[in-house]
């Protein structure tokens, strides 16, 4: 068994008196869909921010892709992807420009950039598109495009903030066809998502309520423990419970 | 209580089409739904509706009044929560919606009865600057004052989306009970599980109304048998299935897969378990279900090919 991608022990944030996040202790081992589920204001942002190397925690401790998440973040941000519904490409750069750009953000060499645009824009069926806005592009094929530059630098992990949220139901499957590709190569993915159907495709599930991870285990796991049928009614049953809202 | 007739917008000097001959009506009293992804062209309809935007052609009226000439009547007449957040966020909770009542020449007191079960949940936070609101407290806040002057018509600009599965359901409940107080109400969201909550329907896809229905009118017309199938291997399977002939369609839905035969007979689906438990699969399970809002409306994109999203 390899290490695993993330690791906490207690990983807690305080703001003043308010405990965004509280004594988190989990393990994501490599290639697993780990989504990771919670109401508003539930904490998962903060949670992210901290494994992401933006927020330095109040106390406990973690490493993300292998690096402490005190001392290593700016590793950290080298070595993981991130992709987000709301901020994710320049609108007025073209489809090209945009993949050297974050490929020459997370460090890749002109070679390798030359290399992995060219085998990306095949991949993706964008090659006559290359020199296109990428705001003339079907929101689909940006958010296609948006993940592919979110890993372009292979990064042990990759977090994805709700990445289908306002996609149409087919684009929605064809993007978890390339999570589940991802993950196929090794790539650990960590989604947060509101469509319960998309929790049922995680390997694994965490839920979090007021600033703690109530639940975590398979979807499976997790139906049977609450003797429910969908996830839908084992994240009402746990998100009920929440006594904070945002 | 809401035509619209013909209405085409385009953007861009007619580049962008962002409706394309869209034809509706709402009845007084109906709670209608606008079920489509971001850029179907929801919010330009609103837009068009509520008089902040003019169509390339087409006419449409809402409580009675055409939307180019009456625009003052209508602005009276409609309560509109954009999906973008558009209070004073430097204003107390108090003073944006004792604005807003004042803009319409009533007051908080006049029709506190409508917002009442809305409004005490966030009352005790009246004197907090708007800004500081959580996000279900400013959606809350966002509604009442849309409702303040007691509009005939309600558009609810995507008011649910990024929001938790919980607290949507919650603001399904406010609108159930708004409708129940007569409030003919249009809401647009790009959660299809959220479309059984209303009386009708429109499905809406790149400019396009696919189907206007009930919710139960349009899975019933779905018109083919739909299974839901299982495995302990899930992505496997979905890939299986796509290679296999017999099979029209498969998608992803939660735990189980859902597809379609080209043919219905028990042979062709005793053939596709022999088949697929060669392949290794286990805990193989096969069932008929009733198709849901998403499955129609999938079929339906599919169906008209000018729709089609670009395969990866």
């Amino acid at each position: 068994m390899s290490a695993p991608v993330i690791y906490t022990n207690k990983l807690t944030k305080r703001f003043g008196d308010f405990v965004a996040a509280k004594e988190l202790s989990f393990e994501v081992p490599a290639g697993e869909i780990f989504g990771f589920l919670g109401a508003n204001g539930a904490g998962k942002t903060t949670a992210m921010r901290m494994l992401c190397g933006l927020w330095v925690p109040s106390s406990g401790e973690a490493t993300v892709a292998g690096f402490d998440i005190y001392h290593e973040r700016e590793k950290i941000k080298r070595n993981i992807g991130y992709m987000s519904q709301k901020f994710s490409l320049y609108e007025d750069l073209t489809v090209f420009e945009n993949i050297k750009f974050y490929a020459g953000i997370y460090g890749l060499t002109n070679a390798q950039i030359k290399e992995k645009s060219q085998a990306l824009l095949h991949q993706l069926d964008l090659e006559k598109e290359s020199g296109h806005l990428v705001s003339s592009l079907p929101l689909g094929w940006r958010q296609k495009l948006s993940f592919s530059v979110a890993v372009i630098h292979e990064p042990r992990i990759v977090f994805l903030d709700e990445p289908t949220g306002g996609v149409d139901p087919v684009t929605r499957r064809q993007f978890w066809d390339l999570i589940y590709d991802a993950a196929n190569k090794g790539i650990t993915v960590f989604v947060t998502t509101h469509y319960m159907d998309e929790a049922e495709y995680c390997d694994r599930i965490s839920i979090m309520v007021d600033g703690v991870i109530e639940a975590l285990d398979s979807p499976s796991n997790l139906k049977t423990k609450y003797g429910v049928d969908s996830m839908d009614e084992v994240f009402r049953q746990l998100a009920r419970s929440a006594k904070r809202s945002e | 209580m809401i035509q619209i007739n013909h209405i085409t917008k385009t953007y861009n000097k007619g580049i962008v089409r962002a409706l394309s001959d869209i034809s509706l009506n709402v009845e007084r009293g109906e709670l209608f739904g606008l079920i489509g992804p971001d850029g179907a062209g929801k919010t330009s309809l609103f837009r068009i509706l509520t008089t902040l935007l003019l169509p390339d052609s087409g006419t449409a009226t809402v409580a009675g009044f055409d939307c180019v000439k009456d625009y003052k009547k209508i602005r009276e007449s409609v309560g509109y929560m954009p999906g973008k957040f558009s209070l004073y966020q430097d204003l107390t909770v108090e003073e944006n919606l004792s604005f807003f009542a004042t803009i319409f020449g009533t007051t908080i007191k006049e029709n506190y009865e409508l917002i009442k079960d809305i409004y005490i949940q966030i009352e005790p936070f009246k004197n907090r600057r708007t800004g500081q609101l959580s996000g279900g407290m400013k959606q809350k806040l966002a509604l009442c004052c849309a409702l303040i002057h007691k509009p005939e018509v309600l558009f609810l600009d995507e008011p649910t989306t990024g929001v938790d599965a919980v607290s949507r359901k919650e603001f399904w409940e406010m609108l159930k009970r708004l409708k129940d107080q007569g409030i003919t109400i249009m809401v647009s969201t790009p959660y299809m599980d959220e479309a059984s909550l209303c009386d009708r329907i429109a499905l809406i896809q790149s400019g396009t109304i696919l189907s206007i229905d009930t919710p139960e009118g349009i899975t019933k017309a779905y018109g083919e048998i739909l299974f839901g199938i299982k495995s302990s291997k899930m992505y496997q399977l979905l890939q299986d299935l796509r290679n296999s002939p017999g099979i029209a369609s498969s998608y992803a839905f939660g735990e189980y897969l859902h597809i379609t035969f080209k043919s219905n007979t028990n042979k062709i689906s005793e053939e596709l378990m022999t088949h697929l438990q060669s392949l290794g699969h286990t805990n193989l399970d096969l069932k008929e279900i009733e198709p849901t809002i998403e499955d129609c409306f999938i079929k339906l994109m599919t169906n008209t090919s000018s729709l089609q999203t670009k395969p990866i």
